[in-house]
């Protein structure tokens, strides 16, 4: 589920600001008036709040995700390695409970929704911030953004009733390439579409952050429009644009609703995107659909897979914030 | 009388006819008539608002960068008008470099700075000779020899300067344009740009707009005097008053309004 996304990210932030504030109660506390005091402790309280929350989140995933695995049917090593994921099979036991598929059809998603987002959000990017005129922007970038509030379902039909059947016409009656009707391509495709706002609006605003003397230096040595583009404002802004990738690709593996409806439900350790699969986050709301009795192994199996993608998003926190700094000591 | 004419050509590489710039309606400057000569340092001087940096601008088609921006008149390099049609302006910047006010070293290293124009032009040459030519030139190869690969943004105000200076050397141009390229930079740093000026003299022809009076007295040859036309205050615009050598210019101006500037007099 996107929750499980969003805590990850949440938990980063709010552990930064409640420390700032920390420091500054003790600040305040000092001879300052009382109002103010009572300001500081009242922003304390708020990210006191926030930790706790989180926190309740965390300790609830991952009590459950140790429920999980303290039953004898699973056990940790077959759950990363395993390659058969069938929870609802009448025999629950170790090799049916490998998490694998989910991982594979969750990346092979954000893989190809990357691939169809980052060149064409990236070119959207330099058109706005370096070819287009301030009339065409003004129009351009506030379109840009109202596509990026349609709600995810709306992404979902559209992928079934438009792109499935141009997939179908194409590549099965064109080509003669079998193509299920639940495909992980048509749902990349639209998760692509969807995460393009993302990127061409972030990177665009990195590139516009770019100091106009750069260009001119660029433009007194001879450089064309594009080599100015692609040679210098996009270098300069690297940071900020690969921030916008791993935001993109994170909201990509988050993405629930348009992928269940346009790639199926069906676990397959398969990299044929024509088939139908199934990712973490559909599996979780499936079964949360399927009301799976609390305590029940599928009820606790939504957590271990919860738990396996919050690992996978912090982790992805974290290596971008090593790549930003990284490029921030280069180019700054 | 023909041979007499044929040797002025070649000593004078621009030549303004008429030349007037405007932003939107606004005219900024009016009618320059303008001749520099080569392998001179010409400097352009007058008041903030006169149109210096615009003048200086038209040498290599900056302004057209700004979208508001149209340029009458005729401005020639070389005996061909450069504003004339399908005249492509990348083309013309390849042969003028231009020096800021402000440094402003791309966010790349040192190497890639001096290389940038260099690779753009598809240089066949060994560029690493290149690079360390361009900044001996620029009188900064001592100090940056160990660190090339650092970036441009480390090093000091005045030394990067310098960087751009070896940026647009690098591109093998013809004339260098500076507007007022010392300004950023303390009195020692202002002086090693000066020296270096001097020395490219030799082999460049160098258009450098100033405020700094002793800087156009010390360095320049040829001085051109803008400002503000007193017969239409309201509208600012700029013209040229005064044009001529340095020396002649700065002992006996022509005109009182000359006078008055050079010697702290003016507005
Ligand atoms: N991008 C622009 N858009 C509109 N007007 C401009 C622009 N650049 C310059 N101007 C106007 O043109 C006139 C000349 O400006 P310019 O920058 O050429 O003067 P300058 O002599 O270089 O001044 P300074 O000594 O302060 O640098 C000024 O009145 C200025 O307001
Ligand atoms: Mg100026």
């Amino acid at each position: 589920m996107q929750e499980v996304k969003r805590v990850s990210v949440r938990e980063i932030i709010a552990e930064r600001k409640s420390k700032k504030k920390l420091f500054g109660l003790f600040k305040l506390s000092r001879g300052k008036s009382v109002w103010e005091n009572v300001i500081a402790v009242g922003l304390f309280a708020c990210s006191v709040f926030t930790i706790l929350v989180t926190l309740g989140i965390i300790i609830t995933l991952f009590s459950e995700t140790i429920n999980f695995f303290s039953r004898p049917e699973v056990n940790l090593w077959d759950f990363l390695t395993g390659t058969n994921w069938r929870p609802l099979s009448s025999n629950p036991s170790p090799e049916n409970f490998g998490v694998r598929p989910l991982i594979r059809g969750t990346l092979m998603i954000a893989f190809i929704s990357g691939a169809v987002a980052l060149p064409i959000g990236l070119g959207s990017a330099i058109y706005l911030s370096e070819y287009a005129s301030e009339e065409v922007r003004k129009v351009l970038k506030p379109a840009l953004e109202v596509l990026a509030g349609i709600p995810t379902v709306v992404y979902g039909y559209f992928a079934i009733s438009f792109i499935t059947p141009l997939l179908q016409r194409v590549l099965e009656d064109g080509l003669g390439i079998d193509v299920s009707f639940f495909n992980a391509l048509s749902a990349s495709v639209v998760v692509g579409v969807m995460i393009i706002p993302m990127v061409a609006s972030i990177s665009e605003d990195a590139m516009r952050a770019v100091p106009s003397s750069l260009r001119e230096g660029a433009y007194a040595l001879g450089a064309t429009k594009f080599e100015v583009a692609t040679k210098v404002v996009v270098p300069a802004a690297l940071s900020g644009i690969i921030a916008a990738f791993i935001l993109a690709i994170s909201r990509a593996i988050g993405e629930t609703m348009a992928v269940m409806i346009a790639a199926g439900a069906t676990p397959r350790m398969t990299l044929n995107p024509l088939e139908s699969v199934q990712t973490m986050t559909s599996f979780i709301v499936q079964v949360s659909f399927g009301d799976a009795p609390s305590g029940s192994i599928n009820g606790q199996a939504i957590y271990a897979v919860g738990a396996t993608l919050f690992v996978i998003t912090f982790l992805m926190n974290i290596i971008s914030d090593i790549v930003l700094r990284r490029f921030r000591e280069v180019y700054e | 009388m023909s041979a007499d004419q044929n040797s002025n050509n070649h000593d004078i590489v621009f030549t303004t006819k008429q030349l007037s710039v405007y932003y939107g309606r606004q005219l900024a400057i009016r009618d320059i008539d303008l001749s520099i000569q080569r392998h001179k340092i010409t400097a352009i001087i007058g008041p903030s608002g006169c149109g210096k940096s615009t003048l200086l601008r038209s040498f290599n088609r900056m302004n057209e960068l700004i979208p508001t921006a149209r340029v009458e008149g005729q401005v020639y390099y070389n005996e061909k008008n450069i504003y004339a049609e399908g005249i492509d302006p990348v083309s013309i910047r390849r042969h003028i470099g231009m020096v800021f006010q402000k440094p402003n070293p791309f966010p790349k290293s040192i190497y890639d700075n001096v290389a940038f124009g260099a690779r753009i032009n598809k240089y066949q040459g060994d560029m690493d000779e290149l690079v360390e030519r361009s900044l001996r030139q620029a009188a900064l190869w001592d100090e940056v020899k160990d660190k090339l690969k650092d970036s441009g943004l480390a090093l000091s105000g005045g030394q990067q300067q310098r960087l751009c200076i070896a940026r647009a050397l690098a591109t093998e141009p013809d004339v260098i344009l500076m507007d007022e390229p010392a300004s950023a930079l303390d009195p020692i740093a202002t002086l090693r740009i000066e020296e270096l000026m001097e020395e490219l003299k030799r082999n460049y022809t160098i258009i450098v707009v100033t405020h700094n009076m002793q800087q156009a007295s010390r360095v320049s040859d040829m001085t051109a005097f803008l400002s503000i036309d007193r017969n239409d205050l309201e509208a600012r615009i700029g013209i040229l008053v005064e044009y001529g050598a340095t020396q002649r210019m700065f002992i006996k101006p022509e005109m009182q309004e000359t006078e008055d500037y050079i010697t702290g007099r003016f507005g």
